[in-house]
């Protein structure tokens, strides 16, 4: 279920200005890749050229191949829809939809699709992905309450579990604590690891003990100066980065000397 | 000793403050010297209110500079220009109100209701008058010709107005087109409601030859001074939807018109709904593109498409205008008061339903 993401030479553009320049890196599947960086380095600008959402900003337009699993995302004759669909997003701000309740949340990627589903089928899902998201205990009993009345943290988690439902075999997470407790911080990072067994897993995170904790590989994103394109810097096995890193840059960011 | 200080202590926080009956003896003073002011030009009731108001407001104002300082002297005296200033913004409301219901209830009667002016010549008036019986005739003929009139204008312009702002907010990027669009719903919004008559009635003059009147003209008329104000509504509605809403959707791999219309239009449901039962209620009392368009009758016209059709504003027009009896104009004068108030309850009905549609269209909170 699990892909690989190969990035090549790609450049993202907001209508003229270059955001991200010359990006290349290899995402294994099975894993938690983090993005880490100084704000306004394009790491989320990047994650989200990796499903497409980029094209929902106007004039946001991109050079170069995303593959998936050898499949080009930006080949002719694509839908972006279907790249969604197989590469889900989860954001920094909880957003679950304010007229669904908790289960309907659940069930939007397939009842917003209009795709017919038993109601068994449905009761099997919600539990599954709700089991996936760590949530199914504490929201069992009001699957029927609005998903607006959980707390941040349980919000976030339904997002996870929204986005796990549709199946998809990529998740990126955009700074998906930053809104968050330590406790709901904690609850979303166990989940990660329980993730990276079935998903390939991409988190964008200023939290760079976040990044420490829950990934495998790291890329330091970072900009030359205000106006430049942002740059990959370095990417490596995370315990290099945190430990050994090649560039004076990138050891300088993780140590808190700049940015 | 103790409780003896402190009933003595003065709290530094509250001294320099007026006690609350301070404003009372203002009150009485002022009251008294208005009176004694009005009775010079002449007493009446009004003027020595107004008179009390200023009085009061200036010697409000002065004790309070005197005792509090000129900061709360002038807090005061705002306050109170703002309360003045809302009372008489309520005077007309409340004046029209009491005016339609005191003169308008006498004729709401169930045979008002429910019978048409068909057959109610001036001879009938002109007995009733002289034999004091209860006026016969009523409104049915233009309540049912309201009705059908909003309802097809509310079926003509819904549909437009909820499209072009959909256009609008998730479709037009800013370009020419929206522009235009945006530019010529405010041109709308300004159009006087005769020339909409008359542009309906040459246009269909134009297709179905000249003094086409129908039901049906009076919709459109209706629905060209309705199109702005569901558009302006809808739009307002639309783009207070969080983009963050849309962008779920998107990455729920869920197709742009699907997330429109099952996540941005259901989030804003209850807002559209409301604007256009107020758009509705905006053009339900318009007179003048109605008497260009759709005419004037006397009797029952279930038909939209053909025929001249009665509506409240053009009924209680003509009652008042030409009474039914030239010699006796009061069973017309009573039947005008009684439609006057039937469309003012019209309108609150259709404002009462807004709130309800907005509460009950609201997205749920709540565990």
């Amino acid at each position: 279920m699990s892909k690989r993401i190969s990035v090549k030479d790609l450049n993202v553009f907001y209508g003229d200005f270059k955001a991200v320049e010359d990006v290349t890196l290899d995402i294994a599947p099975r894993s938690v890749t983090a993005f880490i960086g100084p704000s306004g380095c394009g790491k989320s600008t990047f994650l989200r050229t990796l499903n497409r959402m980029h094209e929902v900003i106007p004039g946001a337009r991109v050079e170069g191949d995303v593959l998936l699993d050898g499949d080009n995302l930006y080949g002719p004759g694509v839908d972006p829809v279907t790249v969604r669909s197989r590469i889900g997003m989860v954001f920094q701000r909880a957003n679950p939809f304010p007229t669904m309740s908790i289960r309907d949340n659940v069930l939007a990627g397939v009842k917003l699709n209009n795709k017919r589903i038993s109601s068994s089928d449905a009761d099997d899902l919600v539990e599954r992905s709700l089991r996936g998201a760590n949530l199914w205990k504490e929201v069992k009993d009001r699957l029927q309450k609005p998903g607006s009345g959980l707390s941040g943290g349980q919000q976030q988690r339904l997002c996870i579990a929204r986005a796990i439902a549709v199946e998809p075999e990529v998740i990126l997470m955009d700074e998906p604590c930053s809104a968050l407790d330590p406790i709901s911080t904690m609850a979303i990072e166990d989940l990660i690891a329980e993730l990276e067994k079935d998903y390939t897993v991409v988190i964008v995170t200023h939290n760079m003990q976040q990044a420490a904790r829950v990934s495998e590989r790291t890329a330091f994103f970072n900009i030359a100066g205000a106006g430049e394109p942002g740059r990959l810097i370095e990417y490596s096995d995370t315990t290099d980065i945190f430990n050994n890193p090649r560039e004076k840059s990138t050891e300088d960011y993780v140590s808190g000397r700049f940015g | 000793m103790l409780k003896v200080d402190a009933k003595q202590h003065q709290s530094q926080l509250t001294r320099n403050r007026l006690p609350r009956f301070a404003l009372l003896a203002v009150l009485f003073p002022a009251a008294i010297a208005a009176a004694a002011a009005a009775t010079l030009i002449g007493f009446n009731v009004v003027l020595w209110m107004v008179f009390t108001a200023v009085l009061f407001v200036i010697g409000a104002w002065l004790i309070t500079l005197l005792v509090e300082g000129s900061r709360h002297a002038g807090n005061r005296m705002i306050r109170y220009v703002v309360y003045g200033a809302f009372i008489l913004a309520l005077i007309p409301l409340v004046s029209v109100i009491w005016t339609v219901l005191e003169r308008g209830l006498p004729g709401l009667t169930s045979n008002f209701l429910w019978t048409s002016m068909s057959g109610v010549t001036g001879a009938v008036d002109n007995r009733t008058v002289a034999e004091g019986t209860p006026v016969l005739g009523g409104a049915y003929h233009a309540i049912v010709g309201t009705l059908q009139i909003s309802l097809v204008a509310t079926l003509i312009s819904v549909p437009i107005g909820l499209m072009s702002a959909i256009y609008l907010v998730e479709y037009g990027t800013g370009g020419p087109l929206s522009r235009a669009i945006t530019f010529f719903v405010d041109v709308m919004t300004g159009i006087p409601s005769i020339v909409a008559g008359l542009f309906a009635a040459a246009l269909f003059g134009m297709v179905f030859g000249p003094a086409t009147r129908t039901g049906f003209v009076a919709a459109v008329a209706l629905s060209v001074l309705m199109i702005p104000v569901v558009v302006r509504s809808t739009e307002e509605m639309l783009r207070i939807v969080p983009n963050e809403l849309r962008e779920a959707s998107y990455a729920l791999g869920v197709r742009k018109w699907r997330t429109i219309t099952k996540v941005v239009i259901p989030t804003a449901i209850s807002g559209i709904a409301s604007g256009v039962t107020l758009a509705i209620a905006r053009v339900v009392g318009e007179t003048a593109p109605i008497l260009v368009t759709a005419g004037f009758a006397t009797s029952i016209n279930w038909n939209v498409f053909s025929g001249w059709m009665a509506s409240l504003p053009t009924f209680i027009y003509y009652q008042i205008r030409t009474p039914t009896s030239p010699t006796n104009v009061e069973p017309s004068d009573q039947r005008a008061w009684a439609a006057a108030l039937i469309l003012i309850l019209f309108v609150m009905l259709l404002n009462l339903a807004a709130r309800l549609i907005a509460r009950f269209f609201a997205p749920r909170t709540g565990r």
